[in-house]
């Protein structure tokens, strides 16, 4: 994780491209939702403009935590042999993906402390947040990074038998994208989406983390929300070590 | 090497500074582009999964497009079917960009890495023209139909009766749209010989929103006859910048065997 850490403090321009990058989503979810609510005398749904400013911010961050091994990477991995290296090693080749972002993830906080500060200034958000949300938030942003992690790698490890997977990859990042809270606070849903959404695992690694935040849940529905991401990194883990199992009997490496 | 490269550029400067106006040079982009086509139509199996992408992303964009509306009737003063004709352009465009504009300005960054782009320049023949029309990802260009169906639902709805100018103005707005961006992405390529730094921005997310709304106002009846002329204005000084900078870039390029 140090070494992540080091390594990605070296491409502070890079970084920052990327990050400035990435911010274009947001903001223009942001316009869009703003726009609404003023052509709806203020609030949709009871969000109102600075909510949202407050939502798609926070969002910002959590989708910094939520970068992870994209499962596009496999393919590289398996046909390059690269997996090879990874399997003489004494541990699951998951601990090595899990510090490297993870190490990374703390260069991406320090840079985005400016933007998100721009970004206050320019969208006026409503924040009220007390010490518990806080807390809870600190966590629940690590418990998001995790589920994603280990969810994408299940994803990726597809590529074990066919490498025809974009589609199915686009599929996932399309459910990922409604069902989640990335493009739109799930309050907005209609109300049968929303019941889809809290059965599967997307809103935890999105629109749970962000509304702990900027949201005002109750006690009791912060708690079940880590309890639940809890749950999800129990599912995600199972998951990967059954997929590696069967998985990796089917890798055979390249370039001996 | 080096020294035909110096007097092929000698040769190129000296030639009339537009490569549009020659018959000759069209027919020659036109077998460029078939023979693009040809080679790509070996791989079949290709075209459905550009089918299955194009589908995904326009049931997505479409799903977004009904979210939004859901709560509203009009965004920015723009109803869901005028915004519909935006996102058939935006699709249209996407494809444009995906089967001609970026398979080129890749093989050309490839090139002038590995130093091949030498062969280009010892051709007896313009090499902005060689460089723009050598590849052709024909599955690509589903989005084009894709785009296009999208914008004729979207006109049917509207059901606002179209006259020949709006139609005439938007395949003129178009095709200005698609000069720009290929432009932006010439000059961002070409940028490459450049320091980085010079290549990063989101330079290329205006184009993009320019080359699709004025298409598109043009159909919705919100272009006027002054703006039309002024995007033809600014396509020309584009052009004119875009072959300028290309030139200054060859300039800086020094071949493989150099």
């Amino acid at each position: 994780m140090r070494t992540a850490v080091q390594t990605q403090f070296q491409y502070r321009t890079a970084n920052y491209a990327y990050l400035l990058g990435m911010i274009a989503e947001p903001v223009i979810y942001l316009v869009v939702w703003q726009t609404v609510a003023g052509s709806q005398g203020g609030a949709v749904e009871g969000i109102t403009a600075g909510q949202f400013a407050a939502y798609y911010i926070v969002w910002t961050l959590v989708r910094n935590m939520n970068i992870v091994f994209t499962p596009y990477g496999w393919e590289d991995r398996i046909r390059n042999g690269l997996l090879s290296g990874m399997l003489v090693r004494p541990v699951h080749p998951i601990h090595y993906d899990l510090a490297f972002f993870a190490g990374w993830k703390f260069v991406a906080i320090v840079l985005w402390l400016p933007i998100a500060a721009v970004l206050v200034l320019i969208f006026r958000p409503t924040f009220d947040v007390n010490a518990l949300e806080a807390g809870v938030f600190l966590i629940a942003i690590w418990g998001a990074y995790l589920i994603r992690s280990m969810l994408l790698w299940v994803l990726g490890m597809v590529t074990f038998w066919t490498t025809r997977v974009s589609a199915l990859y686009d599929l996932y990042f399309t459910a990922e994208l409604l069902l989640s809270g990335r493009l739109l606070p799930l309050a907005l849903l209609p109300a049968w989406a929303a019941t889809v959404a809290d059965v599967l695992p997307f809103k935890y690694t999105f629109g749970y983390p962000i509304e702990v935040l900027a949201g005002d849940l109750s006690t009791a529905e912060l708690f079940i929300g880590l309890g639940l991401q809890a749950v999800w990194i129990g599912v995600g883990a199972l998951l990967v070590a059954v997929v590696w199992r069967f998985g990796v009997r089917r890798y055979s490496a390249v370039g001996n | 090497m080096a020294a035909q490269l110096k007097s092929g550029r000698a040769a190129g400067r000296s030639r009339p500074p537009t490569w549009l106006g020659s018959g000759r040079r069209l027919r020659l982009a036109g077998t460029f582009l078939k023979i693009g086509a040809l080679n790509e139509l070996q791989y079949r199996v290709n075209f459905f999964l550009s089918l299955v992408q194009s589908v995904v992303a326009v049931s997505t964009a479409l799903v977004v497009l009904a979210l939004v509306f859901w709560h509203t009737d009009s965004l920015g003063g723009w109803s869901s079917d005028e915004l519909l004709v935006i996102m058939g352009v935006y699709v249209l465009m996407g494809g444009l960009i995906r089967s001609v504009i970026q398979p080129n300005m890749q093989q050309l960054m490839t090139d002038v890495e590995e130093g091949t782009l030498d062969y280009i320049l010892t051709k007896p023949e313009d090499a902005q023209l060689l460089i723009s029309v050598r590849r052709f990802q024909i599955w690509q260009a589903v989005d084009v139909f894709v785009g296009l169906a999208l914008v004729a639902v979207a006109l049917v709805r509207l059901s606002d009766p179209l006259n020949v100018s709006s139609v005439l103005a938007f395949a003129v707005a178009l095709v200005l749209g698609a000069l720009d961006i290929y432009c932006f992405w010439l000059i961002l390529t070409t940028g490459a010989f450049y320091p980085t730094w010079l290549r990063i921005g989101f330079t290329f997310l205006v184009p993009l929103g320019f080359a699709v709304t004025v298409p598109a106002s043009a159909l919705t009846g919100r272009l006027s006859g002054w703006l039309l002329l002024g995007a033809l204005g600014f396509t020309a000084a584009l052009m004119a910048f875009t072959r300028w900078f290309w030139r200054r870039g060859l300039k800086n390029y020094s071949g493989a065997s150099a």
